[in-house]
């Protein structure tokens, strides 16, 4: 088990060398000097150089690497230039609107996807469970964005139950936060229902076509108790692990459903960061959107390793 | 050891007609087939299908309801909204087609030269991780906002974005060819690298290559209409599918169909895609699919045998 943990963590190494240097490198892709970019073209020919020292244009590429990744690697991400405060600053000040929704979300989610997955993996082929596949498909297929105007128009326009757009901290009390953040958990949760449907639906399958499974019916159990307490326990590994995947699109991709909602969290923040050319804080979120994502993904691994004996020690899950 | 004619000659008789045969017991295959020659003419024949300019502006027929005239409405400046979608579909088939395109060639290189070479390997499958571990919308989204947001940018950033995908397909294919005995037996003859990969590995990780293609065609379009939306795709005013719906979005109150008319559009395209990915692994690996009545039966069977044994 230590080896395989080890060989996971190790195997993370080259991964997040790799992602640093795409996210130093991002900068370097504006058409002309990022200095002058970031400031406009009314700025001063002073106010230009000296940025340009400040953020450390004028030494030589690798050199501005090493500066830029020794800050990552103690934690100085740079400051943001809008913004009075770091980029470190920025990001963990806007984490929990990005949380809450990710947690009602995920919740949402996976009550949808294992109500329908379970339904139709023991109904399979059935009119049930074309209907499962048919909305899951839906799922895979409209764009979040568009999902949420579509509820907008619904929920809010039509129907007026619901605010457009907007949020409230949790301090203005719990309905009031719920009430801003139902219709883009209602968006998130449904595409990720899609994904968790589909492999609740294969893996109950597949665990219910097991030789066990036919003992436990010539015992004579009631089919609920063989397909829940028999199969669906065995089919569950893989369920958490979608569900965990999901879980970490969920905070890390949640920036369009975000900016349609007005949601003031880690994709509103580097989206607005895109508009007025943040350079430092959309790379310093990225970078750390990007490792969490990374991280997370180790960890589902990790407690998957844990809780199925079967997992070979020698190798990881194919992604 | 002329072996390559004997084959086309005993080739059973109709062949096209077996396939045809299959490809219409194949409802996805012929759904997504449908629904996307549809838009695509639709598309294609844009300057005959409407009569209205996409750009001209009329700011008396502003925010017009649906009607015999304007089939979709009218938008803000009073341009037709059914002719701006019908353009704004060109531009999302234009980038998806694109974005395949490249992607496509050169992820099967990649994925051809990392089967091969494990250098090569090391190198090629290191970044591939390493970009696929980005969220693919803020990737993209960030390269098209430094690099100024043009039709071409969109392109190139979605091509980067979407290129590891691909690679790791045709690797993982390749690599399974590679153990077939038929490459040893070419080695052994002293066939080249070239020859090998090109003569004889490309068409076997073909059919891999096109499935997966076909859904890259799919989140292309999806993430070019995010991006779009967000104000960092297409510039403003040539119509996109994405920047319409963003044009929908502040006139939510007003104008529904600003909002409805693309949005369908673009889930229509999205599923036929991705109806079209799903029949073609069937089409193209009847094993492997689980909607195709002949690979049930093939399936049945083996479990069978698997029981009496």
């Amino acid at each position: 088990m230590t080896k395989y943990i080890v060989q996971r963590v190790l195997s993370l190494v080259p991964v997040l060398i790799v992602v640093a240097v795409v996210v130093f490198l991002l900068i370097h892709l504006s058409p002309g000097d990022p200095a002058s970019v970031i400031l406009g073209d009314e700025a001063s020919e002073e106010s230009v150089a000296e940025l340009r020292s400040r953020l450390g244009l004028d030494l030589p590429l690798y050199r501005q690497f090493f500066v830029w990744f020794g800050g990552v690697v103690t934690g100085d991400l740079g400051d943001s230039i809008f913004m009075d405060m770091s980029v470190t600053e920025a990001f963990f000040s806007r984490l929990q609107p990005t949380l809450s929704l990710a947690v009602l979300a995920q919740t949402i989610a996976v009550g949808i996807a294992l109500l329908l997955g379970i339904a139709a993996a023991r109904r399979r082929g059935t009119l049930t469970d074309q209907a499962v596949m048919g909305f899951s498909l839906l799922g895979i297929s409209v764009p979040s964005f568009l999902l949420g105007l579509f509820l907008i128009l619904l929920f809010a326009v039509k129907l007026k139950w619901l605010p457009v757009a907007g949020y409230a901290p949790i301090s203005s009390g719990l309905w009031n936060h719920l009430r801003y953040l139902i219709l883009p958990a209602m968006v998130l949760g449904f595409m990720q229902a899609a994904l968790i449907a589909r492999m609740t639906r294969s893996s109950l399958i597949e665990a219910l076509g097991e030789p066990y499974i036919k003992t436990a019916r010539a015992k004579g159990l009631k089919p609920g108790v063989v397909t829940y307490k028999h199969a669906l326990r065995n089919a569950f590994i893989p369920i958490l692990t979608v569900i965990g995947e999901t879980f970490g699109t969920l905070i890390t991709g949640a920036s369009v459903v975000e900016s349609v909602f007005n949601v003031p969290g880690i994709g509103q923040l580097i989206i607005s960061s895109i508009q007025r050319r943040d350079f430092a804080v959309i790379q310093g979120s990225i970078l750390l959107i990007t490792v969490t994502y990374v991280l997370l993904n180790l960890a589902i691994d990790l407690v998957y390793g844990l809780l199925d004996p079967r997992v070979k020690l020698n190798g990881g899950r194919g992604r | 050891m002329a072996s390559l004619e004997p084959i086309a000659v005993s080739a059973p008789p109709g062949r096209g007609r077996i396939a045809w045969r299959r490809y219409f017991s194949n409802p996805l295959l012929v759904t997504g087939t449908a629904i996307m020659s549809v838009v695509a003419l639709l598309a294609l024949l844009a300057p005959w299908t409407t009569s209205y300019d996409p750009y001209s502006i009329e700011t008396l027929n502003r925010l017009q309801p649906p009607s015999g005239e304007h089939l979709f409405g009218t938008d803000q400046l009073g341009r037709d909204v059914f002719t701006r979608v019908v353009y704004g579909i060109r531009v999302s088939l234009l980038v998806g087609a694109s974005v395949t395109a490249i992607a496509g060639a050169i992820g099967l290189l990649v994925g051809l030269a990392s089967a091969y070479s494990p250098v090569c390997d090391h190198i090629f499958m290191r970044i591939c991780d390493g970009l696929y571990a980005f969220p693919s919308i803020l990737l993209a989204i960030s390269i098209v906002a430094i690099m100024g947001p043009q039709t071409g940018n969109v392109i190139l950033a979605l091509t980067i974005v979407y290129i590891p995908s691909i690679a790791r397909i045709v690797r993982s294919a390749a690599l399974v060819v590679q153990e077939k005995t038929f490459i040893e037996g070419l080695r052994a003859q002293g066939a080249g690298v070239f020859r090998i990969m090109g003569l004889h590995m490309l068409p076997n990780v073909l059919s891999p290559l096109i499935v997966q293609a076909s859904f890259v065609f799919a989140v292309s379009i999806l993430t070019e209409a995010s991006l779009s939306f967000l104000g960092a795709g297409i510039p403003a005013p040539e119509p996109s599918l994405g920047n319409l719906l963003l044009d929908g979005k502040n006139v939510i109150f007003k104008a529904w169909w600003m909002t409805v008319f693309p949005g369908v559009f673009i889930i229509l395209m999205i599923l036929g895609l991705n109806l079209l990915g799903d029949g073609l692994r069937d089409f193209l690996d009847p094993g492997a699919g689980s909607n195709n009545r002949f690979a049930k039966r093939k399936k049945a069977v083996r479990r069978r045998r698997r029981r009496s044994d």
